[in-house]
């Protein structure tokens, strides 16, 4: 018998007026949880996003850091590119894309397609160790090893004499053809072992049946490259090109020690522009115009790539 | 091995050889020019028939190294903690009690990722320089807590939704808070990939060289990165000297590395891929 129990409207708005206090209580809850996210929010908001927006406020003004701003409009902009230092700075940095980019992955996918994988435990420790080792040491140093390695009587010049093209032998970072293109090899130097790592271990995780497959339909290794090794290594190459662009299009730790972007402005790069900018001329408008340009740039290079990569 | 197979193998060993050694190279003729004699014109790669260990104590000494392990270590175990300690929080709420909003702010997190440091640095120096921490190495600690959050948050969030719902939906059934949650669930499962976290932002805040080198005046308060452009302006004309000092102050990197190399690997693959 159902006598005792309510009229279905009234069951119901109480059964709603519950359910809406649970969610109302859950709600609650999940906004309880931002005391989890606020340190970080906190902690990002003042020291990241907040001199981001700084930034590109700072760039539409006159400012020394010290004395009253003055609002110049888009003057510092239009400076980046007619001033012959920023522009050209903005033009290395896409040339150093070939050395820190281009270079390596060519490398890389030849070691890596070649080799497959690495047998042997001792083997295996001692090249990832190696190839590791410019990754891990800071890029600063890195700048000291290789200003010693193209010195005048460096390791560079050294080779050359010892296979008689002594006549080639130069001061590479002081000279004002080469300096670029030897700052350039200091960023392959940096990258390849990463890159050749990272495909190393995609293409181990390709099925070795694909490899077969491809073997009896009569695929030469080079059809099997295009046909199994690079697509296969889709990701890995997506992530070997995206971190090596930004570490070219911002590379300052190892100009800065290397060239300070000398002889003249031969090896200027955008970082040590932005760095001179602020920090030598007091120009801090100037500067963060330049470095807002940068960022764009990089945005710019990276987002289609991404998908590029991403896409199935 | 069967000599089918290594000459089948052969030229791939060739190749990782030859990138192996070229990997090396630089750091070998930096140590054969730090043993060389102090004053001399030493050349590329050569053994010296006398080598100078001595070398090493003097560059120590007037790199001042003793300062800088110190200032470094005290910058990382500012910075590392602390990062990962509230990046886990914000991606165990981002990802696990799902809070309002949180999407909107991992998005703005993750378009951050990629920025490079030349659009912070500006303001940064005028901010550090605002609020008295110039000269100090709370002025690279804090700084680098904040920038260091796009790239933890995404890290952890990554991994907290590997993690299957019902295990949190278990704990709120037991009546455990989000807390406790986190503490006693959440964080022994976590481990692994805090473990690599922490080591890839070990590693990128002792060779952090652009914000030391602006946000701290004192060379002597540095990262031992940072410190190296002082060293090297000073001692420019002594390629000895200065070899010796560039190689003891990426030692300790290099040192965590080869002990850890197993854990290093797996993280800096796993963090490129990721990022």
């Amino acid at each position: 018998m159902r006598l005792t129990t309510p009229p279905a409207t009234v069951q119901e708005e109480g059964a709603t007026a519950a359910r809406s206090r649970t969610r109302r209580r859950l709600r609650a809850r999940r906004w309880a949880g931002w005391l989890f996210a606020l340190p970080a929010l906190a902690f990002y908001g003042v020291f990241n996003f907040r001199p981001v927006l700084m930034s590109i406020q700072y760039s539409f003004y006159d400012w020394d850091g010290v004395g009253a701003a003055t609002w110049v409009g888009l003057k510092n902009y239009t400076e980046v590119f007619t001033d012959h230092e920023q522009l050209t700075s903005l033009l290395h940095a896409f040339y150093l894309i070939v050395f820190f980019t281009v270079l390596p992955l060519t490398l890389a996918l030849i070691t890596a397609s070649v080799l497959r994988e690495i047998q042997g435990r001792f083997t295996g420790a001692l090249a990832r160790t190696l190839l590791f080792l410019p990754q891990i040491i800071p890029g600063a140093a890195a700048g000291v090893a290789w200003t010693w390695m193209y010195s005048d009587n460096g390791v560079v010049n050294q080779f050359l004499h010892a296979i008689g093209l002594g006549s080639l032998a130069r001061p590479w970072l002081a000279d004002f053809t080469w300096s670029l293109t030897a700052v350039g090899f200091i960023g392959t130097w940096l990258s390849t072992g990463l890159c050749t790592m990272l495909l190393l271990a995609g293409i181990g995780k390709i099925d070795g049946s694909l490899y077969e497959a491809a073997r009896i339909d009569g695929a030469g290794p080079i059809r099997q490259f295009r046909a199994v090794t690079l697509p296969g290594l889709r990701n890995e190459i997506g992530v070997c090109v995206t971190i090596t662009i930004i570490a070219a299009l911002a590379s300052f730790d190892v100009v800065y020690l290397a060239t300070q972007g000398g002889p003249g402005t031969q090896t200027m790069v955008p970082g040590v522009a932005v760095y001179n900018l602020a920090f030598n001329d007091n120009r801090l408008g100037a500067a963060s115009a330049l470095a807002v340009v940068l960022t764009l740039i990089v945005i710019a290079v990276i987002a289609p790539l991404q998908r590029l990569f991403r896409e199935k | 091995m069967p000599t089918r197979t290594l000459r089948r193998r052969a030229p791939g060993l060739v190749l990782i050889a030859a990138a192996g050694l070229y990997s090396v190279v630089p750091l070998l003729s930096m140590i054969s020019a730090a043993l060389a004699p102090q004053g001399s014109f030493p050349s590329g790669l050569s053994w010296p028939s006398h080598p100078h260990w001595h070398n090493f104590v003097d560059a120590w000494n007037v790199a001042n190294i003793t300062t800088l392990l110190k200032s470094s270590t005290l910058i990382v175990f500012g910075v590392v903690p602390a990062a990962v300690l509230i990046s886990t929080m914000a991606a165990y709420a981002i990802a696990v009690l799902d809070i309002p909003l949180g999407r909107v702010f991992y998005t703005v997190l993750v378009l951050t990722l990629t920025l490079p440091y030349e659009i912070v640095i500006v303001p940064l120096y005028e901010q550090v320089k605002e609020m008295g921490l110039l000269g100090s190495q709370w002025a690279l600690v804090l700084p680098l807590i904040g920038l260091n959050m796009p790239f933890a948050v995404f890290w952890m969030r990554a991994h907290f939704v590997t993690v299957p719902r019902e295990l949190s939906e278990a704990a709120g059934i037991d009546g455990a808070g989000p807390w406790r949650a986190l503490w006693h669930i959440h964080l022994p499962l976590a481990r692994p990939a805090i473990a690599s976290l922490a080591l890839l932002m070990f590693l990128s805040t002792w060779n952090q060289f652009l914000l030391a080198l602006v946000l701290i005046d004192d060379p002597d308060k540095r990262t031992m990165a940072g410190a190296l452009q002082a060293f090297t302006t000073k001692y420019s004309t002594d390629q000895v000297l200065l070899n010796a000092g560039a190689l003891l102050i990426m030692a300790p990197t290099i040192l965590v590395f080869l002990f850890l190399q197993r854990h290093f690997v797996k993280a800096l693959l796993q963090g490129s891929v990721k990022g």
